[in-house]
């Protein structure tokens, strides 16, 4: 490890950093152009062509407005929760691969934050804290609807945090019969996904299916889908932050940057989430590259155009749900999570497990 | 498995719509300040005052408007004519005129209530204002010039649709003339503020004969 290598780490992750704000203005435009479209209206128009500095705009008007500070609130946590929103969801993203591994010079550079090997883990963990900052904000701002919107926000990340992590296992015991051993490592998971399933299963008839996880653990991805909505605490499942309900629901009394902030981590976190799952379930940067047929530069390329596509069709699927479903009640809430979703996801693990070792081990009468 | 046909049949809805807008059809917001919505012709805008082909105010102080609105927004002050120079036809004339638009809540019954036709409404519904002194709008402001246009509040916004104050809101001219079936299906009213263009109304005797 020398200095070029620190610069590269350095850079990997200004690089990711950089990413996600501009992804995240990208998206908070376009899920306002297309949640319009899909209700007959014209949605942003005015910033830039197509209104596409709309973000912007209003990132610096919050940036500028005044933060009032409410006389009741617990001024230490409240200041903490904005922070505690945005840098898990910042942190997230450093372990998802965003494109295949480039050769510079003669170094091997990973397009991805860091390659952990407990990736999945600590997608887990940092989801897990980043409803700490939910509660922290709702406890902290001494009013009403903001303790509401955290007290939800507990019963909500319980409940499909779970199924999430699940449908995670199943993804994780399914890769560890495609390679030499299990592994956590979402690098590893991406690169155990290329090729097709014609060429894995001997089938020539099936040379054109990618051999992405979707396929043997479509119940699964479902499963994670809905789970991640829940976790982004979008529509349908937005009971965290009601408008209609809670005002706000946790980020009510916040103003200004801090609110902006909460904003933020919201909108990184939808683009993590989708990341996740076209890293688990779509073959994440995995995609034709046309080797030798296109110049080195763009065949270097392709796999993170291939990578922000298919996150972008899950992105897609989180709008086109928001424009559609409206908000469960409370109690269909837990229902769905409890009762659908959590039995589901067991019942999918246990199947999988018993698939997987039929064809690892043979029958067991055998 | 109703559950997945049911969201399916919600998304296909929010699908077509998107796809339908995204090639610009479908789409119902007007892009204001760009380009107006046709509104009707007994639309309910600011007042003008009237004057007569011969540049004679309408307006003669009786404070029937006054005495009419609801939210009690005008103010009148009348005055005795000059006899050398009569301010309009009559004893009396409109010698203070004011009306609070903050308080007025367009109803009309001001129109109704003018035995000259004095007070009619036009189209322009612009009427924001940056203090709350400005929303009083004087007769200077709301009287007509001699020669029938009415002088426009911002003439130099490029937003404006400065035809708003050429087109009267016809509802008095319509109803007005005591209700009798005898003018079912006669316009009685017009399009444009300032004299009316029609012949004068036949006497009880000549219309029930």
């Amino acid at each position: 490890m020398d200095a070029i290598d620190l610069l590269i780490v350095v850079a990997r992750v200004v690089v990711v950093f950089a990413l996600l704000l501009v992804v995240t203005l990208l998206n908070v435009w376009l899920e306002r152009k297309i949640v319009a479209d899909m209700q007959n209206r014209i949605g942003p128009d005015r910033a830039g062509p197509f209104g596409i500095l709309q973000t912007l705009a209003d990132g610096m008007k919050l940036f500028f407005k005044e933060q009032v500070t409410p006389r009741k609130v617990e001024l230490g946590v409240y200041l903490m929760a904005p922070f505690l929103a945005v840098i898990p969801a910042l942190l997230t993203f450093m372990v998802v691969p965003w494109g295949r591994p480039i050769e510079i010079a003669g170094r091997v550079v990973p397009l991805q934050g860091t390659d952990l090997n407990i990736g999945l883990l600590f997608i887990l963990a940092m989801s897990s804290v980043a409803v700490y900052a939910v509660v922290m904000a709702g406890w902290s701002s001494g009013s009403k609807y903001p303790l509401l919107g955290g007290v939800r926000a507990t019963a909500q990340a319980i409940s499909y945090e779970a199924a999430m992590g699940l449908s995670m296992v199943a993804v994780v015991m399914f890769t560890a019969t495609a390679g030499d051993g299990g592994t956590l490592s979402l690098a590893e998971i991406v690169a155990r996904q290329q090729g097709s399933w014609g060429d894995a299963l001997g089938i020539p008839a099936l040379g054109w299916v990618p051999r992405w996880n979707l396929f043997p653990e479509l119940v699964a991805f479902g499963i994670f889908l809905i789970a991640a909505i829940a976790e982004t605490n979008r529509a349908p499942f937005d009971l965290v932050e009601a408008e209609q309900e809670l005002v706000g629901g946790f980020h009510t009394e916040y103003s200004g940057i801090r609110f902006a902030m909460f904003f933020l981590a919201e909108y990184i976190n939808i683009f993590t989430m989708s990341a996740i799952a076209v890293t688990l379930f779509l073959g994440g940067w995995n995609g034709p590259t046309w080797e030798g047929t296109v110049p080195a530069v763009i065949s270097a390329i392709l796999p993170t155009v291939w990578f922000l596509l298919k996150t972008y069709v899950i992105i897609f699927v989180f709008f086109w749900i928001r424009a559609t479903l409206p908000r469960l009640r409370y109690d269909q809430l837990m229902q769905l999570g409890w009762k659908r979703l959590i039995p589901g996801a067991f019942v999918w693990l246990i199947l999988s497990t018993v698939v997987i070792g039929i064809r690892q081990f043979g029958w067991p009468w055998t | 498995m109703g559950v997945m046909s049911e969201l399916w049949k919600g998304l296909r809805v929010t699908g077509r719509i998107g796809l339908r807008s995204l090639f610009g059809r479908g789409i119902v917001t007007t892009e204001y300040p760009h380009e107006f919505r046709t509104k009707p012709q007994r639309f309910h805008g600011r007042h003008v005052l009237n004057r007569y082909p011969d540049g004679m105010e309408k307006c003669i102080g009786c404070e029937l408007c006054a005495g009419a609105c609801p939210a009690q927004c005008i103010f009148v002050r009348g005055a005795d004519n000059p006899p050398d120079d009569p301010t309009s036809p009559g004893e009396r004339f409109g010698f203070v005129y004011e009306i609070n638009m903050l308080r007025c809540i367009f109803c009309g019954l001001c129109v109704e209530a003018c035995p000259t036709e004095a007070i009619t409404m036009t189209h322009l519904f612009e009427m924001s204002v940056t203090s709350r002194e400005d929303a009083i709008y004087t007769k200077n402001e709301l009287l007509m010039r001699p020669d029938g246009s009415v002088p426009h509040p911002r003439p130099d916004d490029p937003y404006a649709d400065m035809s708003e104050l050429e087109v009267a809101d016809g509802w008095l001219r319509a109803t007005a003339p005591a209700g009798s079936a005898a003018y079912e299906g006669v316009t009685m009213w017009q399009g444009t503020p300032g004299p009316a263009s029609w012949d004068p109304e036949p006497d009880q005797e000549t219309r029930d004969a």
